[in-house]
């Protein structure tokens, strides 16, 4: 009976954890800010530079902070669909731009659309790292409380929204489905 | 002979390439620090790297992030909690013994204990068997 039992254990062990780890994207690693309210900034806006935009502008509603730039391909991917996400007016989105040129972000938002209500322009990228940012494009879920409740780490699209950001906003919402 | 002779070659050609260009901390002490630090400290976007060795972007951002605490009188401790709130455990290469990472540290003894303890059976077992004939 344990002759079998324990190798049948062993292998049932093994199976289940290579299973769970060979399934996860080693790229994607869990941020230790879910859960905890938005690092503060203080950051100039990209087409108004006499403006700032603060995490206090996120709070207060259930917001995304997109982290973008045009030197950064992915970002270019999910460009259109955040353009059309910010069109259904289900969230409002806000950008980070991560270490880029001005003239260059403003000149792609004019050319692609601008989903953003505001984008903080981050030129050193101090910012970025006090949100833990490694690889653009990365999205923030925060909540109306200022409190970071997803982070998605790659280019966003329709699939990814369905699946991991609307049934998390539907439920701060409070609303279920 | 040949094959030290060839691991004293290759360990001499990595340690020329120098990826941290910066220039050293004019304090000695606050040097070895960092150096020890960018080589504890994992970068996130080239993971089987750490910041001292990495050319990416945000390595060199995170080593200058490192060199400005050090000059700022952080300690090791502070800085390493710096990057551990920000990136996760995973940022440090040997981290902090807490129970996100218990397995990690504990894990390999327990599979070395359940090996050891597997191997004990069998030979237990074996010892016990009669050996080709002679008589039990």
């Amino acid at each position: 009976m344990i002759r079998t039992l324990v190798p049948a254990t062993l292998f049932a062990v093994l199976v289940v954890f290579f299973w769970t780890g060979l399934n996860l994207n080693p790229s994607e690693i869990p941020s230790p800010l879910i859960g905890k309210p938005a690092p503060s900034f203080d950051l100039p806006q990209l087409r108004n530079p006499g403006a700032r935009l603060t995490e206090r502008d996120l709070a207060g509603e259930i917001s995304l902070l997109n982290v973008w730039a045009t030197w950064c391909a992915g970002c270019r991917l999910e460009h259109d669909f955040l353009v059309q996400l910010s069109r259904t007016g289900e969230v409002s989105i806000y950008g980070l731009n991560y270490k880029d040129n001005r003239a260059d972000a403003i000149a792609w938002l004019d050319g692609l659309g601008d989903p953003y209500r505001a984008s903080a322009f981050d030129e050193e990228g101090r910012v970025s790292i006090d949100w833990g940012v490694y690889g653009a494009p990365e999205t923030f879920l925060v909540d109306a409380g200022g409190v970071v409740r997803y982070k998605h780490i790659g280019p966003l699209d329709e699939e990814i929204w369905r699946t991991k950001l609307l049934p998390r906003i539907r439920l701060m919402r409070g609303d279920g489905g | 002979m040949r094959v030290l002779l060839a691991v004293m070659l290759f360990a001499a050609a990595t340690a020329a390439i120098a990826i941290d260009d910066s220039e050293a901390l004019a304090d000695p002490v606050l040097q070895e620090r960092y150096v020890r630090l960018a080589n504890e400290l994992r970068c996130l976007v080239c993971q089987n790297q750490s910041i001292a060795d990495s050319t990416a972007d945000l390595a060199a951002d995170l080593r200058q992030q490192v060199r400005e605490m050090l000059l700022n009188g952080a300690t090791d401790r502070e800085i390493l909690d710096y990057m551990v709130d920000r990136y996760g455990d995973f940022v440090r290469y040997r981290p902090d013994f807490n129970p996100r990472t218990y397995a990690l540290w504990i894990g390999p003894f327990l599979l070395l204990a359940v090996g050891l303890a597997i191997i004990a059976a069998l030979l237990r077992r074996y010892t016990r068997m009669p050996v080709d004939g002679a008589p039990d």
